[in-house]
């Protein structure tokens, strides 16, 4: 626990509906305090549509909290100018744009928006942080390719190398994982491992990828039946069967033994469908 | 590498002068590009070139300079704002807004509202004129207005198309009791025109320009950051409503003063922007904004020289030229990019 770990404290998240002039809000996740430790990465399962996606949203302050906190190094985040919030903390969506006539270099050269004057220059300072994303990915061989001629993997590299151009003080990612083949999904979650412990940072970044999450993750936060929210080391979340209250079904269940799922009773044992 | 978007900026501003010298030379009498120097220069010319080039020449090429540049930021513009390679400085139903006041004004004779816009005394050109802005004035107003409610992009693109159709059923409702005179006249404005405009016309048109040409420079960083997308743009501390709508203003007083003048000219605003792109190599706002101004006016006095048929009487309409002539070399140039066809097919 260090001073610069990010706190959500009492937080509801949702969408705000009004009936007439009652306040009728979606309610997606009720009252959650969680905490992220600065220099490790927390990953955030829960199974689809359990609100991971609009908890990041409202963590970033890309979408009101209901109610609640939300403070890094001890500050609160909501009352910032966006500016401002964009210099704190960067994000990695899920959200997909035509890459035109984009570079890799271009796309992480954004990342400075927050902190450039308006008719500044590009400064030293830019171009460190602009290579240091770069470095931290291992992309600085794709500076000077066009982002619509990169594989998946190799465009969400760039999308994280710009976001820590951004010189964040916290690092979000949704789904950073979802395009990735097996290995990269590996890779990605032990750059992100490095990029906390050398930024010295916290990283939250959510994934479909459980198996690999309890392997390669360190904290975890995860969304169970109930829209009831628990947190811990990770491994502790498989072995107290945290995880295989959220994700068992009928057919299938969490083996905290393995780390793995399974097929259920006499199936898993079959080979076939 | 760093340097390319500066060669190409000084290449299109000489460019530019060039086609101006060139552009000013033709028409009914021939003014030979020497003569326009000597002009320029300060040396001594035919009083009758002189005249000519003073009253005609000079407003004309001038018109082509802004249209061609105000369409072509607007154009730019609207392409980003969108994130849709076939948006135009018209998408917004601006230039449907233009001709539905100016279908009052020239159709609606014998109605009401005709009776009004006459009672006002808006017959002539400067009538067309003010009653194209009023046109266009009105349906950004009406998108502005409609923008407030609506987050989604989509949803106010979607808008603008329906504003469009609407004013344009509405202009054929106007079209089906005139008389054809009129509709004539109608007709005739719609088919584009850089000629006939007044260093007095100019007054109003080049501010206009100006203004959304400066307006698109001072948001260009932000056009920048906009190319990920609203959602990573806001994540990144870009006002993204505050962009969209002096974007949208600046579109809007672009494409309606250039509309209100030269009528709705084709073509110019959608094909001018990809060719810039190419040009410059680069998504960066800063070159872009001031290539494709530069890239417009030389295209659109192209265009208008092209349709001044030089060695023969007859005058082709602008928009046939535009259309007939730039369509089929934007097709070519963008075949021809990979890289534009790479980023489509994505």
């Amino acid at each position: 626990m260090t001073a610069r770990d990010l706190e959500v404290d009492g937080l509801t998240v949702g969408y705000p509906v009004r009936r007439g002039l009652v306040r009728a809000d979606r309610v997606i996740l009720r009252d959650v305090s969680l905490r992220a430790s600065a220099g490790r990465i927390t990953v955030l399962l829960g199974p689809n549509g359990a609100g991971k996606s609009t908890l990041l949203r409202s963590i970033a302050g890309l979408q009101h909290p209901l109610a609640g906190q939300v403070n890094l190094a001890g500050e609160p985040l909501a009352g910032l100018d966006p500016r401002t919030r964009a210099t704190r903390l960067a994000v990695v969506l899920t959200e997909r744009f035509d890459p035109g006539l984009l570079r890799g270099g271009d796309v992480v050269a954004l990342g400075r928006f927050p902190h450039r004057q308006r008719t500044g220059s590009f400064t030293a300072q830019d171009r460190r942080a602009v290579d240091d994303g770069l470095a931290a990915v291992h992309a600085q061989d794709l500076a000077d390719v066009m982002l619509a001629r990169m594989s998946d993997g190799q465009r969400q590299r760039v999308m994280i190398a710009r976001a820590l151009a951004q010189s964040p003080g916290l690092l979000l990612l949704d789904e950073p994982s979802a395009f990735l083949d097996a290995p990269a999904r590996v890779e990605l979650l032990a750059v992100l491992r490095r990029i906390a412990a050398e930024r010295a940072i916290p990283v939250v970044a959510s994934t479909h990828d459980v198996e690999a999450a309890v392997q390669w993750g360190q904290d975890g936060w995860l969304i169970g039946p109930g829209a009831t929210v628990s947190s811990g080391p990770v491994r502790t979340l498989a072995s107290n069967g945290a995880i295989g209250a959220a994700f068992d079904t009928a057919e299938v269940a969490f083996d905290p033994g393995t780390g793995r799922f399974r097929l259920r009773g006499p199936a898993a044992s079959d080979s076939g469908p | 590498m760093r340097s390319r978007p500066a060669l190409v900026l000084g290449t299109l501003a000489v460019l530019t002068l060039a086609t101006a010298v060139l552009a000013v030379g033709v028409g009914s009498v021939p003014i030979p590009p020497s003569t326009t120097l000597r002009f320029f220069t300060g040396g001594s010319v035919d009083p009758t070139a002189a005249v000519l080039l003073q009253q005609v020449r000079l407003p004309r090429a001038a018109t082509a300079i802004l249209a061609g540049a105000g369409l072509a930021v607007a154009g730019l513009l609207m392409q980003t704002l969108f994130a849709n390679p076939l948006a135009d400085p018209f998408i917004l139903g601006v230039s449907s807004g233009a001709s539905l006041g100016v279908a009052v004004a020239v159709l609606g004779g014998g109605t009401l509202a005709g009776g009004f816009v006459a009672g006002l005394g808006l017959t002539g050109r400067a009538g067309l004129v003010t009653a194209a802005a009023l046109g266009a004035l009105a349906v950004l107003l009406l998108v502005l207005l409609l923008g407030r409610w609506v987050r989604s992009v989509v949803a106010l693109l979607l808008i603008g198309v329906m504003i469009g159709s609407a004013t344009t059923a509405l202009v054929s409702l106007l079209l089906v009791f005139s008389d054809p005179d009129r509709i004539q006249k109608y007709v005739i404005w719609g088919l584009g025109s850089v000629s006939g405009t007044t260093w007095p016309d100019l007054a109003f048109l080049a501010p206009a320009v100006l203004l959304g040409i400066v307006l698109a420079a001072w948001i260009a960083p932000s056009l920048n950051a906009m190319l990920l997308g609203e959602t990573y743009a806001a994540s990144m501390g870009v006002a993204v409503g505050r962009v969209r709508t002096a974007g949208i203003v600046a579109t809007a007083v672009m494409a309606g003063a250039v509309t209100a003048f030269c009528g709705p000219i084709a073509f110019v605003g959608i094909a001018v922007p990809h060719l810039a792109r190419m040009t410059v190599g680069r998504a960066d706002h800063r070159a872009l904004v001031p290539a494709s101004a530069l890239m417009g006016a030389v295209v659109l006095q192209l265009c208008a020289v092209i349709a001044q048929l030089p060695g023969a009487d007859a005058v082709l309409p602008l928009n046939v030229v535009t259309a007939a002539i730039g369509a089929p070399v934007v097709i070519g140039a963008l075949l021809r990019s990979r890289t534009l066809a790479a980023g489509a097919a994505s």
